[in-house]
């Protein structure tokens, strides 16, 4: 490998550098003398390196510093901290319409943009580069000689005939700590009122609270819960280790997909070359033959093809869940439903 | 000869009736159209002199109706006009030859003369003098059997002679006669043209004779 | 010197571009009123769609025991979404509180409860926000909630853009078949007028009669004007002519009765000193008349030059019947007129006016020569014109001379008494200009004397 690169634990970069917090960070170093790319994303380092490794193949004179954090995080950093980063990419896809609505944002075209549908680019400034579909992920031991739940209706008829077999072995997002979380269920409740049942009945049975999807994988496979509601199908088809342990169910009544979206921030220092990255991620993704990106769980000729898959519109719409009235009343709603028992 | 004069300006037409007769013509005078349709209708004239402008019409309509009416009478027009005035000229409409007003009676004889020539070729009645006999028409001058053609100022300077036998002209009206006024011409001038008409007459019977400081005569010596 | 003023134009012209610069006057108007209809359309929509999020979001506001809720439906949002992904901003608040939203975000305040519009800016972009107001009680107290909604104005930028392409487009396509039409008009305008020209000026010169010409109402007028001036011209020139005919009876008569009773008296009188003051006045009375005469027939050359009528002339038959008509003339004093080579020639012209030029130089000829000579008459032809020479074995003219003699009143140092009155040349001269002819003077080569020579184009 040509590159090095190193992790840099959290605590190195704890204190003056940033006021946000931040997961992970690699540098993949170039000897060139080009400039180097910070990249701020929610993607776990593992799930882009191939298609970093496979930009830095192209543009070997750049440089690429990324760093991962949480959408939240993401988010404060680029408007409250005013931190310089090239390109922001976040699952979040209400946050980032919001830094683009917010001016946080700059233009970017090229060949590549032009050619994203209308639904996948929003104002020149937010692209999505994946169709990840939110999906219910079940533990084979636990559904050996059952039908599988194929709907939320399924699901919730399935968990109220067997309170015993899943009580307390549920799992969801928290939709307080997760942004995505949180954007899944918005979504979720707009679509149909099956979410909010669905909710009560998870609530009812003490589900548990992930913040992460690949914990909640991670917890399916183990066999410590039976399911998992609204984990992002790419992150379980990626775990191909697992595929022997789990299930992983599309609901065919509507399965919410959601875009990864890449955002160069207004604070860019280095526009050209997050303009670059921007279009690799788009052609990588786009362009179906040589797609080396792990995680596309939909392609858009699926997307066209079926009735249930439902991609979440970038539009002003995203702003609605944003608003801090609107969300204390959803968490509240959500509290209500899902957190019964406080203790 | 006889002519016709038709001329509404009496006096002219005294002074142009007063030159013919001197000449020997015979003239009869109308004042207007009518009067000359009265004469033309009993008379034949040798030439008709026509006024244009007459008081009861145009003498252009009078020149139509006599050729029309098969008159070949010869018609010279007496004409105040020039030829760029007149919009139908009078020699279309049949004249022999016309003469713009004033003239020199010299030239109207001449062109009466030249008419005449091209209507009958040889005068009726030759002039004669001892043994010559003169065609003043014709402009020829016989001596016995010899005829000789005369030139234009020989031809008239002996018709001065043969209108006067025997009387003594003088150096000057013969100048007057034989040139027109306008020239500048000495008396001996006249000299040349009698030497000539000498030379013909030398084998006659009559001579020109000069009578020292009054003239010349013509006389049978 | 031109006749025309310059400055005033070709009426096609004029025509054309007045109704161009009224075709572009439209188009621009045309435009103008496109865009502006455009625009309002356009803004209006817009503030349509804000004002019925403002309102849904609205709908939305409840008072629940004793608090405000607002539930901010969905498609307050997404309604404002469009192909051009204007931003969206907003702002709701209690009694001029902020609740929730762009705390920053200006409002557009008016009265009343009708929602209220304004264009403000905010962070850097345009706005187009409206706000409007709902009036809930909540313990019986009155609470004013105020929504105001606010969104980039770009897709109406583009939708204006859009219009304002397509209204110019517009505006250049009436413009280029206005502009089509205008020079058609100017053309049409323009044809009735050469129409007209042609008609006029197609008649020969002594075509005098009215003209009848197939014209627009608007040009009647200058037909009629027209008429009348062609009526004038016609009376003017018969007039002239009648003129020029009474005055040469009314000078030549009595001159021709003065000259016939001196020449008569003449031949009566024997005193030299009489006879000499008869030959002055025969003279004097010659002079005048010839100058008289000539005068009225220059004036009549000029007359006939300016209606000039063409008809074919035998150049041939014309001189030799000239020929015969001067031979008394010349046998008088002894002279021959003699026909040399004489080519066949037909010229277009006035045969009056051509065989009264060769009348003058002939006349010439024979005054000026002595007696006893001859006068020699050519007519040739080549390089396609006619040639007739009159050549005497008069004096010929001083050297220098020949050129100044067409002039009027100008005669030759060698006519010193001989009677003229200068206008025989002028005349010659002036006939043969008026056919496209020439007079040429020199001294014979061969000999004395002196040749003129005038040339016509051939027919």
């Amino acid at each position: 490998m040509r590159y090095a690169f190193f992790s840099l634990a959290l605590s190195l970069l704890a204190g003056p550098l940033a006021a946000f917090e931040l997961e992970e960070r690699v540098l993949f170093d170039s000897p060139g003398e080009g400039p180097t790319l910070r990249i701020l994303s929610t993607t776990d380092i593992g799930l882009m390196r191939p298609v970093i490794e496979a930009f830095l193949e192209e543009n070997p004179e750049i440089s690429i510093d990324y760093h991962a954090a949480s959408s939240t995080e993401v988010m404060l950093a680029l408007t409250e901290e005013a931190a310089e980063f090239d390109v922001a990419i976040s699952s979040a896809m209400d946050l980032q319409v919001r830094l683009a609505n917010d001016g946080y944002a700059q233009d970017h075209r090229s060949d590549a943009t032009r050619g994203l549908p209308e639904w996948a680019r929003w104002h020149d400034q937010v692209f999505g580069f994946t169709l990840e579909p939110a999906t219910i992920v079940l533990s084979r031991d636990d559904f050996e000689g059952m039908d599988l739940p194929q709907t939320r209706q399924d699901l919730i008829a399935l968990l109220r005939d067997n309170p015993e077999q899943f009580e307390g072995r549920i799992g969801t997002y928290d939709v307080r700590t997760s942004g995505l979380g949180y954007l899944f269920a918005t979504q979720d409740a707009r679509t149909s009122e099956t979410y909010w049942r669905l909710s009560e009945v998870m609530g009812g049975m003490q589900a548990r609270l992930y913040c992460c999807s690949d914990d909640m994988i991670g917890d399916v496979a183990s066999g410590e819960i039976a399911m998992a509601y609204n984990v992002l199908g790419s992150y379980a088809d990626a775990r191909t280790d697992l595929h022997e342990d789990i299930h992983i169910i599309r609901p065919e009544d509507f399965t919410t997909v959601m875009m990864r979206t890449a955002v160069i921030p207004e604070t860019a220092q280095a526009p050209d070359a997050a303009g670059l990255f921007v279009d690799h991620l788009i052609e990588s993704s786009w362009a179906q033959e040589n797609s080396s990106f792990s995680f596309l769980g939909v392609t858009p000729q699926g997307l066209a093809q079926s009735a249930s898959l439902r991609p979440i519109q970038l539009g002003p719409g995203l702003l609605v869940y944003l608003d801090r009235l609107k969300r204390r009343q959803f968490l509240e709603e959500w509290s209500a439903a899902l957190v019964q028992q406080p203790e | 000869m006889r002519f016709l004069l038709v001329e509404d300006n009496q006096q002219l037409a005294a002074a142009i009736l007063d030159r013919l007769s001197l000449d020997g013509h015979v003239v009869d005078y109308a004042g207007d159209l009518d009067t000359a349709d009265s004469f033309t209708s009993t008379t034949d004239y040798d030439l008709i002199l026509l006024d244009i402008m007459l008081p009861d019409g145009d003498g252009r309509s009078f020149l139509e109706q006599q050729r029309s009416a098969g008159s070949n009478t010869p018609i010279i027009v007496l004409t105040a006009r020039s030829e760029v005035s007149d919009r139908v000229g009078a020699l279309d409409l049949g004249a022999d030859d016309y003469i713009p007003k004033p003239f020199d009676f010299s030239e109207l004889e001449a062109r009466c003369r030249a008419v005449l020539r091209r209507h009958s070729g040889t005068s009726t009645n030759d002039k004669r003098f001892g043994n010559v006999a003169l065609d003043a028409l014709a402009g020829t001058l016989c001596v016995g059997d010899t005829t000789v053609t005369l030139r234009n100022r020989e031809l008239r300077l002996i018709e001065v002679f043969f209108a006067s036998p025997g009387q003594i002209i003088s150096k000057s009206k013969l100048v007057d006669r034989l040139f027109s006024y306008d020239e500048e011409v000495s008396e001996n001038a006249i000299e040349v043209y009698v030497g000539r008409l000498r030379k013909h007459l030398a084998t006659s019977d009559v001579a020109i004779e000069t009578v020292r400081g009054l003239g010349y005569r013509l006389a049978v010596p | 010197m031109s006749i025309f003023r310059a400055g005033t134009g070709s009426i096609r012209r004029r025509l054309t571009l007045q109704l161009l610069a009224s075709a572009a006057l439209l188009a621009v108007v045309l435009f103008v009123i496109v865009f502006n209809f455009a625009r309002q359309i356009g803004a209006e929509s817009q503030d349509r769609v804000l004002a019925a999020s403002a309102a849904s979001i609205l709908e939305a506001t409840a008072v629940q025991s004793g608090e405000i809720v607002i539930d901010i439906p969905y498609f307050a949002f997404s309604m404002l979404d469009n192909a051009n992904d204007d931003r969206v901003f907003y702002q709701i608040a209690q009694d001029g509180e902020v609740l929730t939203g762009y705390d920053d975000l200006q409002t557009a305040r008016g009265p009343g409860s009708a929602p209220n519009f304004a264009t403000v800016a905010f962070r850097g972009e345009v706005l187009r926000v409206v706000t409007q107001t709902r009036r809930l009680s909540s313990d019986g107290r009155p609470v004013n909630v105020t929504v105001t909604v606010g969104q980039t104005r770009d897709a109406q930028a583009e939708v204006l853009n859009r219009i304002s392409r397509m209204a110019v487009a517009l505006g250049i396509g009436f413009f280029v078949v206005s502009a089509l039409l205008a020079i058609l008009a100017g053309r049409v305008t323009a044809e009735s007028l050469s129409r007209l020209a042609a008609s006029v000026s197609r008649r020969g010169p002594e075509d005098l009669r009215p003209v009848v010409a197939d014209v627009p109402a608007e040009m009647r007028p200058l037909v009629r004007s027209l008429n009348a001036m062609i009526a004038r011209l016609s009376g003017a020139f018969n007039r002239t002519e009648d003129f020029i005919a009474e005055a040469a009876h009314r000078v030549r008569t009595p001159l021709a009765t003065v000259r016939a009773h001196a020449e008569n008296t003449l031949r009566r009188v024997d005193r030299e000193e009489n006879r000499d003051s008869l030959r002055e006045m025969i003279r004097a009375i010659d002079e005048s008349s010839r100058a008289a005469g000539q005068l009225l027939d220059h004036a009549m050359v000029s007359l006939r030059v300016d209606q000039l009528e063409l008809h074919p002339v035998d150049l041939h038959s014309l001189t030799r019947e000239l020929a015969d008509k001067l031979a008394p003339v010349a046998e008088m004093r002894d002279m021959d007129i003699r026909l040399n080579r004489m080519a066949g020639a037909e010229v277009m012209g006035d045969a009056i006016l051509i065989q009264n030029a060769l009348r003058n130089v002939l006349e010439n000829a024979i005054k000026y020569s002595p007696a006893d000579t001859a006068i020699d008459i050519d007519l040739q032809v080549r390089d396609h014109r006619a040639y007739v020479s009159i050549r005497d074995q008069g004096p010929g003219f001083r050297p220098g001379e020949a050129s100044t003699l067409t002039g009027r009143f100008t005669r030759g140092e060698n006519a010193a008494g001989t009677i003229g009155s200068g206008l025989g040349l002028t005349i010659a001269d002036e006939v043969a200009r008026a056919h496209n002819g020439q007079i040429e003077m020199t001294n014979n080569t061969e000999g004395p004397g002196a040749c003129v020579t005038l040339s016509f184009p051939l027919r």
